[in-house]
């Protein structure tokens, strides 16, 4: 499916700079090439039989001919096959997007009216801007604050859209250096067209550069660990096997059992759901006793929480390293007013954007149990 | 057997002494008619005035894309234009276009029937569009809606500040306007066609509008309910398809395009009846392959309501959702494709005429086949990944819309016009404006398609500064203004010639048809007497036959 390099410097083509862009592009032509012949075929006939039999004289009228059964069929048949060539192109060309490589670079992406916010691994953060390395697999989990929006890299070939209260994801390989658009493709209220941003992709060296000079607050994991100890999730989440709580080191991307008997696989949406609405999936063995976090955590911390329990699974010395960042505040919890706090906070949930990691009064829903436990 | 074919010339036509028309001439004549005939003039003044209210709308679109920044207008304003651009386009005009005017005008005439079988309910289904059609007027006289056609939660049930509620209940009651024009004519074509009229002899236009009359009734009510359930929510706050009270947004997605989807059918499967009607008279032929033609429309009717997931394919639903929905989708491109191969076959050893009904047909295959075959683009999954919510997606739905359904009603309008006045159209000004559409409608909306695959997103009211990209829209405003051009003359010529255009004969075009055997305008009961019908559908044939054929016929 490799097109003509011509078309890659056509004007009126975008440019192809991902992995996936040349199979859809050979897609395009394919489908184009199959709708253009049959177009002109029949606009062909419509001509000829325009001119060969345009009416002589007015009252002129010619004989009527039956249909043809044969005829009938070979022109249902044949477009069928046709369309069914398109159907699997088109299937096997989304496959290869929907199915992210193994080893990807994970990056998370926060949508809100209207900006991007972007956070790395490294725990650089950017908005409206993504930097990546080249011929690197990069797979965003992405969610929004409020409305639905799409993440659109026309260059890349790729959207997804980005839809509140759950995650999806989607991942490309770019495969030039450069600068490219980013566009919002969802309708998502006034400014919507501003919504836009840019995808620089960069040579390894330079990505390590750029990365260096972000990253104040430490990694994300390590972030997502001081969120982790400031709403005192520790406290029942212990490693040791003997909290109130799974746990949580090396869950990530395992089957879990849950007490209704089915299992599902720990992943991004799961934590997620397990963090908001802790009971809708409990865990076998466990009494479902964990409050809601939501109204609690922003996005933004959820996503960092979800890191840092993927660093649990990854390498057992990232908590160890991490605990020593934060150790005072983590202890400095207060025990504190019961839930009641939780639920003022979600009258204002969609636009409560707590980026601030810190102990603050919104983090002091933590209930009573948990914090009896604690001492 | 039909004298097909025989045009009075040079006899002086006289309009027939008693009419639909002349019947009466007051207003209350008018707004308590029970006659479908004065029903679909009703209707054909009211969609006219939403068609040109729409349109202005296309025009604040088309100005402020002139250039790459949001400098006509305040991007608020934008997306109020391109909302209520689509709403009162798709619920005020298209949905209602062809079948309420020339349905309601020819469904019974062409059976053989003196009215719909429900005349009183079919007044009601037209003060159900004004009241419906009010609501929405005042949203937008108000301050506009700003959701985009779409409605999509939770920006329309949580976010949005403008008047959703309002445009929303104007939907949600037009809807019901669409049931009850379905429900009659369901009704009156079980029941009321005349001695002989065989299901297969009906005019395909008539098998056609049953196809859309199911679609209108079995998927209305679901886009009424989804509407309802986004008012619940935006006033009561249930929560059901917002995430931050407990809701799901893509349901609402669901829902709203299980209707969407099939009304797209709605709009087009009429307009496919009049080409068929179009085709048969001005080549005076029998459509090839009738009985394929007709299934045709049903199949397309009934697969319409199992894709409704391919609008989706970005919105996060199963992968192997969408697979089945892709693969459904290219089943409803089949039988398009026959109607397309079948019309074109039709044209084979034909007597051709180029009157203007034919150049909109011919207008509305190349239009069709431009659409029909982006359709396949959008229906392969990674392709769409791609162009999805871009305007290549406008692009295609407009040639499905703008250049298929108007293209077929504008075909029909001209058609039947001698029908409806009793009165010709000037010949050369409709052929004028049928080539200033095709042009311009070309030059507005092919741009649109290499701006998509470029990347341009849909409902932006700024776009990079690139010049490529401008260029493109520059060719799709002039386009419009050529296009805008050519509906204005019509608008013009048509209201000129039922003052001054020639008296029609009973049959200008020499074509079979029941509507054609009456007088041009018809009596308010159709026909004097009650036509039995004994010949196939679109039964031309050479005069010399004609003697054989007419010895095996009963005679009056």
């Amino acid at each position: 499916m490799n097109s003509l390099s011509l078309i890659r410097n056509f004007p009126l083509f975008p440019d192809q700079a991902s992995t996936v862009a040349d199979k859809v592009d050979g897609l395009f032509f394919f489908i184009t090439a199959v709708s253009v012949f049959f177009s002109v075929l029949v606009v062909a006939f419509i001509f000829y039989f325009f001119i060969k039999y345009r009416r002589r004289s007015p009252d002129e009228v010619p004989r009527p001919i039956e249909g043809s059964n044969k005829l009938e069929i070979t022109w249902t048949v044949i477009p069928f096959g046709i369309a069914m060539l398109m159907f699997v192109g088109g299937a096997y060309v989304y496959f290869t997007m929907a199915r992210p490589p193994r080893d990807t670079m994970d990056i998370y992406v926060v949508g809100k009216q209207w900006m991007w916010k972007i956070q790395h691994p490294e725990g650089n953060r950017e908005i409206n801007e993504l930097h990546v390395p080249v011929n690197t697999s990069i797979r965003l989990t992405m969610t929004t604050e409020d409305v639905l929006h799409s993440f659109y890299i026309p260059d890349f070939r790729i959207k997804q859209d980005v839809v509140p209260g759950r995650y999806t994801t989607m991942w490309f390989k770019a495969t030039k250096p450069g600068k490219y658009h980013i566009f919002c493709a969802e309708y998502c209220g006034t400014n919507h067209s501003g919504m836009i941003g840019t995808v620089y992709v960069m040579e390894p060296s330079e990505y390590e550069a750029w990365l260096s000079g972000g990253a104040a607050e430490g990694s994300l994991a390590s972030q997502g660990q001081k969120v982790f100890q400031d709403l005192a999730c520790n406290t029942c989440h212990r490693s040791d096997a003997q909290g109130r709580g799974p746990v949580l080191d090396g869950i990530f991307g395992k089957s879990v059992q849950l007490q209704n008997g089915q299992t599902l696989v720990a992943d991004e949406s799961y934590l997620r759901e397990s963090i908001l609405n802790p009971n809708a999936k409990t865990v076998a063995g466990f009494q479902p006793i964990m409050p809601t976090f939501q109204g609690q955590v922003s996005e933004e911390q959820l996503l960092q929480l979800i890191a840092y329990i993927k660093s649990l699974g990854a390498q057992g010395g990232q908590q160890q390293q991490g605990s020593i960042n934060t150790p005072a505040q983590s202890n400095a919890r207060p025990t504190s007013v019961p839930t009641t706090a939780s639920q003022a906070n979600r009258g204002g949930a969609p636009n409560s954007n707590t980026t601030s990691t810190g102990a603050g009064a919104n983090q002091t829903g933590t209930p009573a149990r948990q914090g009896n436990r604690q001492q | 057997m039909i004298d097909a074919a025989r045009i009075d010339d040079g006899v002086a036509v006289v309009p027939p002494k008693d009419n639909y028309i002349n019947r009466a001439y007051s207003i209350k004549s008018w707004l308590l008619t029970k006659d479908h005939k004065r029903i679909a003039i009703l209707y054909l003044i009211t969609i006219t005035f939403f068609f040109f209210l729409g349109g202005a709308f296309a025009v604040m679109i088309r100005l402020e894309l002139l250039t790459p920044h949001s400098d006509l207008v305040q991007p608020e304003t934008y997306n109020k234009f391109f909302t209520m651009h689509g709403v009162v386009m798709v619920f005020l005009f298209l949905i209602p276009s062809v079948p309420a005017t020339l349905g309601n005008f020819l469904v019974p005439i062409m059976i053989g029937a003196k009215d719909l079988a429900f005349p009183k309910i079919n007044l009601l289904s037209w003060y159900i569009l004004v009241v419906g059609a009010a609501f929405i007027l005042y949203a937008v006289v108000a301050g506009g809606v700003d959701t985009g056609w779409t409605f999509y939660t939770p920006y329309s049930s949580t976010y949005s500040n403008s008047y959703v509620m309002a445009a929303a209940i104007g939907v949600f009651i037009t809807g019901f306007s669409s049931i009850l024009t379905g429900l009659n004519f369901i009704v009156t074509i079980h029941t009321m066609r005349a001695p002989g009229m065989t299901w297969y002899r009906l005019p395909l236009f008539i098998w056609s509008h049953y196809a859309t009359s199911l679609i209108m009734v079995l998927g209305t009510p679901v886009i009424a309910v989804t509407i309802l359930l986004v008012g619940l929510e935006r006033v009561f706050r249930v929560g059901i398809f917002d995430p931050a009270i407990g809701g799901d947004p893509i349901l609402f997605q669901h829902l709203f395009w299980f209707y969407s989807h099939p009304a797209v059918y709605i709009m087009l499967l009429p307009g496919m009846g009049v080409i068929s009607e179009l085709i048969a008279a001005f080549s005076r032929k029998n459509i090839f392959g009738y009985k394929f033609v007709a299934f045709a429309s049903l199949g397309i009717a009934i697969y319409g309501f199992l894709v409704w997931g391919h609008h989706m394919f970005t919105s996060g639903q199963s992968i192997y959702g969408s697979l089945i929905f892709s693969f459904l989708s290219y089943f409803v491109a089949i039988p398009s494709a026959i109607k397309v191969f079948n019309w074109t076959a039709t044209l084979y050893r034909g007597s051709i005429s180029y009157d203007t009904p034919m150049l909109y047909a011919l207008g509305f295959i190349g239009f069709f086949l431009i659409g029909g075959t982006t359709g396949l683009f959008l229906a392969a999954i990674g392709l769409d990944i791609h162009v999805h919510d871009t305007y290549f997606v406008v692009a295609h739905f407009h040639y499905v819309m703008v250049g298929g359904t108007v293209m077929a009603y504008l075909g029909g309008l001209h058609y039947w016009w001698p029908k409806l006045t009793g009165r010709m159209y000037p010949e050369g000004w409709a052929r004028l404006s049928a080539l200033i559409i095709f042009v311009g409608f070309n030059l507005t909306f092919f741009p649109q398609f290499i701006l998509g695959y470029m990347g341009m997103p849909r409902r932006y009211a700024a776009y990079p500064d690139d010049p490529i990209w401008q260029m493109l829209n520059v060719f799709s405003t002039a386009g419009a203004s050529i296009l805008g051009a050519g509906y204005l003359l019509p608008m013009i010529y048509l209201p000129w010639s039922m003052r001054y255009g020639k008296y029609a004969p009973a049959n200008p075009w020499g074509a079979t048809g029941l509507e054609w055997q009456t007088s041009s305008p018809p009596p308010t009961e159709n026909f004097e007497e009650t036509p039995i019908v004994t010949w196939e559908p679109y039964e031309y044939r050479p005069r010399e036959e004609k003697v054989v054929v007419n010895k095996i016929l009963p005679t009056d």
